[in-house]
């Protein structure tokens, strides 16, 4: 073990910071038509008419299709595919890539227009003349609960589904009757736009003669996608080669199978033209699925010290129009989290699933994780109020294993936590946070009424990874499993070549991948190449999303690696006229015990056994092996994170002063990759908190749909973070690894709002809504003055 | 964000910017570093038939010291209003406000004349124009004209530069000794503000302008009016907002942005005064 664990730079970097990596956009071949699409303007509408003539007409289109016209030409085996039905009786309604009667969004598409041009597409595009009857709309979860319009005409309710955990509901009642204190919170988990650097974008070439079509996609799933465009188009699986190039990013927003790709491939297919489209910015914030978008009702029960006695929540999940790839489950990923890293006896989880008439929704970093955190780490902190006791002290009163050493720990929601070690990690942050100066600093301003008001928010997060054992998966109704493949050969001259089915989209696999083969083999990590992201390349594999691709993936590599070792001993002693068992492998060298002169080294070994001239009898040639990892069980770190704003009362201005985060991922391979992972993790919670959110009207128009309306934040308005790490190995891999990163992610966007709630919470304030923009968090102080003049404080 | 087809005119000198106007008509834009236009374009709320670009224009790019007043050439860029050493010296508050404006690349491209010709009230640059009580030179097929700042800015992205004119130059009084501050109330660093004040407070005068608190950059003119009848800053600051009608928007509704101008004219006027 000398490469991991060492901070090392990335292999993937030269060719980024060059401009040498090619995107889907840089990919162009001879006769390719762009796409451009007709989008939908009413959220809800019957379409009553299509005129293509006009557009038909331009120079340069050479067609445009509607949706019924698409609908004739027998493209479609199937709808957009649901991988994740979470009940048998789950509404699903029909889910086409165009709309041909009735559109249940902005920007859902009603007529595709094939040109020589990107521009060309999109200015016939904006001719094709469409006529909407409008429908009714339901522009949020709450009106789809709430109000008379249903989202899809030919359905009596907006509710798709109700998912119930509650292992044990009499210990729930029970511990709810008996609580000293009770906390009942609400919280709104506002919609968010994935805002990958890259944006989406499909280039699909046919081979006429093949009959076979290459889609080039900016993909988290390759493998995936061809799984399903097989299943929804009909062609066969073995006509369908998928290549994710250079992948600028994708948080969950490219796991998905959209109408784009379907589209590209079989009009690619008919036509035998090489189709293509990439996004614009505005238009990805109707045609690609957004993130979040749950209203979360908590209850906790205690006893007189704080002690959790049971934990109770409902979640009503907007699903948007459509059920995408796993829609209907992102708000479970979070069921079984919203005990977060405490001892609770009782436990209750319920989620209503609504059609809304908004663009879908599905994974986005940290996936329902991230929103169980956010509740459950809110309402400790109304606990602590409650009982009267500092958040820190809350939190320890009620850590799983007392905040000790645990492996192997089942849970109230039902899980076995791998391991956690929760009290040294809390200690780790607040020492690096300076929390006792800064709880002196806050007392300071508010003994000097200074109207810049300081605030400390805590967020003690655990959250589940290494998606995943394939068997609970299925418990879950999940349509695929959670294994991953890998081949590790060596290459005659000594190189080695890893063949891995995660999908990279910058993360950084092939210098981890890299890390985990050099210190196996004993090569250096320069001599190991990883191929990857090509369904041709790498036929088998599931993919990168859920922070999986290490506690799956690269311990797929590793186990593989040892399959490697254990052929190349037996060559080596075969060869050395030794016993197996009396070799060591050290530093990529086999040595006979004890006769320090009879050595190998494994690329002599690998040479010789391409060569197949003095094999053991009946081996076969060459050094290659092949390993697909099931997990026994997910991995779940964990980690405690401090953030320091000050609230600015005049104006309402929220600055992030200073972000501490201890995080535990267990064994790190690439301490530089973690770094990264936690730094980018943390902005995209803290732009939740402070930030971002899609913003509708009453008609189901998005108000920031650029850009320069919606907010994610620079570097400029990030301090720089103080980071840590504590290492409690993980017990569901032999590498002793879990996952980074979403937990940033997952971590942040409690503690910048429990920070801003803290600050102000000698006015009274107890809740702030996200994003806490200046002028919400004027409105909400301006409330709370004239509450406490009233004397109330209600 | 693909625009409309239009055709690209590139000229080399005022006279003929003015010449092709006056050929294309209302139908043609000009574009001096395209980041207030091309924007406009890509969303197609803006479709001129005919780019004329400016931008190449050699000899508009200058800061000048014209006795009494620094003279700017409009296609100098932000940047070097920035880092200008006679304005630093002269006009310091306008240099910071460039400084202000957008990011780097933003600064590296955009110019003080397209700023000020575009007329967007939620920009930096108009309003400290204003509070400095300058004035812009417009070229047009008859000859040059002075407009005064407080003049020139007539409606929603509409100034007193007539069709057939072009902005040529930027005219700022020296201030050497003035108390001034910018206040620029945004979300993020490189957002136009929610809410800006420029204040410059100069032997007793004072010139206070707002951003994004109307249709235009405007001046407060109550604020001005009573420091004149020698009110105090709290309370001159409490008529920020008089006479304005500030947008609503996801960064504010009008009542947070009045609140929001109140308190700022108040740290500037603070500011300039110390």
């Amino acid at each position: 073990m000398t490469v991991m664990g060492t901070p090392r730079l990335r292999k993937e970097d030269p060719k980024l910071l060059t401009g040498e990596n090619k995107f889907v956009d840089d990919i162009h071949v001879p006769g390719e038509l762009w796409m451009g699409m007709v989008r939908s303007p009413m959220a809800h509408a019957r379409v009553t008419s299509v005129d293509t003539s006009v557009a038909a007409g331009m120079d340069g289109v050479h067609a445009v299709y509607t949706g019924a016209e698409l609908n004739d030409m027998g493209l479609w085996a199937a709808p957009l595919p649901c991988a994740w039905p979470v009940t048998d009786d789950m509404v699903n309604p029909p889910h086409y890539p165009v709309a041909a009667e009735e559109v249940h969004h902005v920007g859902e598409i009603v007529a595709v227009v094939l040109a020589d041009t990107r521009y060309g597409a999109v200015d016939a595009a904006e001719v094709v003349e469409v006529e909407y009857e409008p429908l009714p709309v339901v522009p949020s979860i709450a009106a789809a609960r709430d109000g008379d319009a249903v989202a899809h005409s030919d359905l009596d309710s907006n509710k798709a589904y109700h998912w119930p955990l509650i292992p044990d509901p009499d210990a729930l009642e029970a511990a709810f009757a008996s609580a000293t204190h009770t906390i009942k919170a609400e919280f709104e988990q506002q919609r968010l736009i994935p805002a990958a650097m890259e944006p989406r974008g499909v280039l699909a070439v046919p081979s006429p003669a093949g009959g076979d079509v290459t889609l080039y996609s900016a993909t988290q799933v390759p493998h995936i996608l061809k799984v399903m465009i097989a299943a929804t188009t009909g062609l066969s699986e073995s006509k369908l080669r998928i290549v994710a190039p250079a992948v600028g990013g994708g948080f969950g927003a490219k796991l998905n199978v959209n109408p784009d790709e379907l589209l590209s491939v079989t009009l690619a297919n008919k036509l035998g033209r090489a189709i293509r489209w990439t996004e614009t910015r505005s238009e990805a914030a109707f045609s690609t699925h957004q993130g979040r978008g749950q209203l979360q009702t908590i209850e906790l029960a205690a006893d007189g010290d704080g002690k959790l006695t049971g934990v109770r929540v409902h979640l009503d999940a907007d699903m948007g129009a459509y059920m995408m790839l796993i829609t209907p489950g992102v708000p479970l990923l979070g069921s079984f989290l919203y005990t977060g890293v405490y001892d609770v006896p009782a436990f209750g989880f319920t989620c209503d699933g609504y059609f809304t008439n908004l663009t879908p929704t599905d994974a986005y970093r940290g996936a329902g994780r991230p929103e169980a955190s956010y509740a459950i780490e809110r309402a400790m902190d109304l606990l602590a109020n409650e009982v009267g006791v500092g958040p820190d002290e809350i939190r320890r009163r009620n850590y799983l294993a007392g905040g000790g050493h645990f492996e192997n720990l089942e849970t109230a929601s039902t899980l076995v936590f791998d391991s956690g070690h929760y009290s040294p990690n809390l200690d780790a942050a607040l020492e690096l946070s300076g929390y006792d100066q800064l709880r002196a600093e806050q007392a300071k301003r508010r003994a000097d009424g200074d109207t810049k008001h300081l605030g400390i928010g805590l967020c003690t997060y655990v959250e589940i990874c290494g998606l995943a054992p394939s068997r609970a998966l299925g418990g879950l109704n999940y349509g695929a499993g959670g294994w991953e493949h890998a081949t590790v050969r060596f290459l005659p001259t000594g190189k080695v070549e890893v063949v891995s089915g995660s999908t990279p989209h910058g993360q950084g696999h092939e210098t981890a991948w890299s890390m985990i083969v050099a210190d196996k083999l004993g090569v250096d990590p320069d001599d190991v190449t990883v191929l990857h992201s090509d369904t041709a390349i790498s036929p088998l594999g599931l993919d990168t999303y859920g922070s999986r691709s290490l506690s799956v993936g690269g311990v797929a590599i590793a186990v593989a690696c040892d399959k490697v070792i254990d052929k190349a001993r037996e060559i080596a002693a075969h060869q050395l006229e030794a016993n197996p068992d009396d070799l060591d492998f050290e530093a990529g060298t086999f040595a006979v015990k004890g006769s320090p002169d009879k050595t190998m080294p494994i690329q002599a070994v690998a040479f010789g056994a391409f060569t197949a001239h003095d094999l053991p009898d009946g081996m076969e040639p060459n050094l290659q092996e092949q390993v697909t990892w099931d997990p026994p069980n997910f991995a779940f770190p964990f980690g405690s994170h401090v953030a320091v704003v000050e609230v600015d009362e005049e104006t309402g201005g929220v600055e992030l002063l200073d972000y501490t985060a201890i995080d535990d991922c267990g064994n790190q391979v690439n301490p530089l990759i973690v770094e990264g992972q936690v730094h980018g993790g943390i902005v995209q919670g803290v732009a939740q908190a402070l930030w971002e959110g899609a913003s509708y009207d009453a008609d189901g128009n998005c108000r920031n749909p650029s850009l320069l309306d919606y907010l994610v934040p620079s570097a400029a308005e990030v301090p720089n973070m103080k980071l840590g790490s504590t290492t409690t190995p993980s017990t569901s891999n032999p590498l002793g690894v879990k996952g980074v990163g979403e937990a940033g992610t997952i971590g942040s966007a409690a503690a910048v709002i429990n920070a801003v709630c803290d600050a102000l919470s000698p006015m009274g304030i107890t809740d702030m809504p996200m994003p806490a923009s200046p002028a919400t968090v004027w409105n909400a102080i301006q409330q709370a003055k004239n509450n406490n003049e009233n004397g109330g404080g209600q | 964000m693909i625009p409309a087809a239009f055709d690209y005119v590139e000229v080399d000198s005022a006279e003929a910017a003015i010449a092709a106007l006056g050929q294309h008509g209302d139908e043609a834009k000009l574009m001096a570093g395209g980041h207030s236009l091309l924007p406009l374009m890509k969303f197609r709320l803006a479709s001129p038939s005919v780019v004329i670009d400016i931008g190449r224009i050699a000899d508009l790019s200058y800061i000048n010291d014209a006795g009494d007043h620094v003279a700017i050439g409009a296609l100098t860029k932000h940047r070097a209003v920035e880092t200008n050493e006679l304005l630093k010296s002269q006009v310091p508050m306008l240099a910071h406000v460039a400084s202000q404006v957008g990011d780097p690349s933003v600064r590296h491209r955009g110019t003080i004349g397209g700023s000020i010709a575009h007329g967007d009230p939620a920009s930096d640059l108009p309003a400290a124009l204003l509070a400095l009580g300058g004035s812009v030179v417009a070229k047009g097929p008859n000859g040059d004209r002075v407009i005064p700042a407080a003049d020139l800015f007539t409606g929603f992205l509409e100034t007193a530069v007539a069709s057939d004119e072009m902005l040529t130059e930027i005219r700022v009084p020296k201030a050497a000794g003035a108390g001034w501050s910018y206040q620029k109330f945004n979300r993020r660093a490189q957002d136009w503000a929610s809410v800006g004040v420029a204040a410059v407070r100069n032997n007793g005068a004072s010139g206070v302008a707002l951003v994004n608190m109307g249709p235009t950059p405007v001046v407060a003119t109550a604020v001005q009016d009573a420091l004149a009848s020698g009110a105090d800053v709290e309370a001159a600051a409490a008529l920020a907002a008089d006479g304005m009608s500030p947008p609503d928007d996801l960064n504010g509704d009008p009542a947070y942005r009045a609140h929001l101008a109140q308190v700022l004219v108040k740290r500037a006027l603070t500011e300039a005064a110390a």
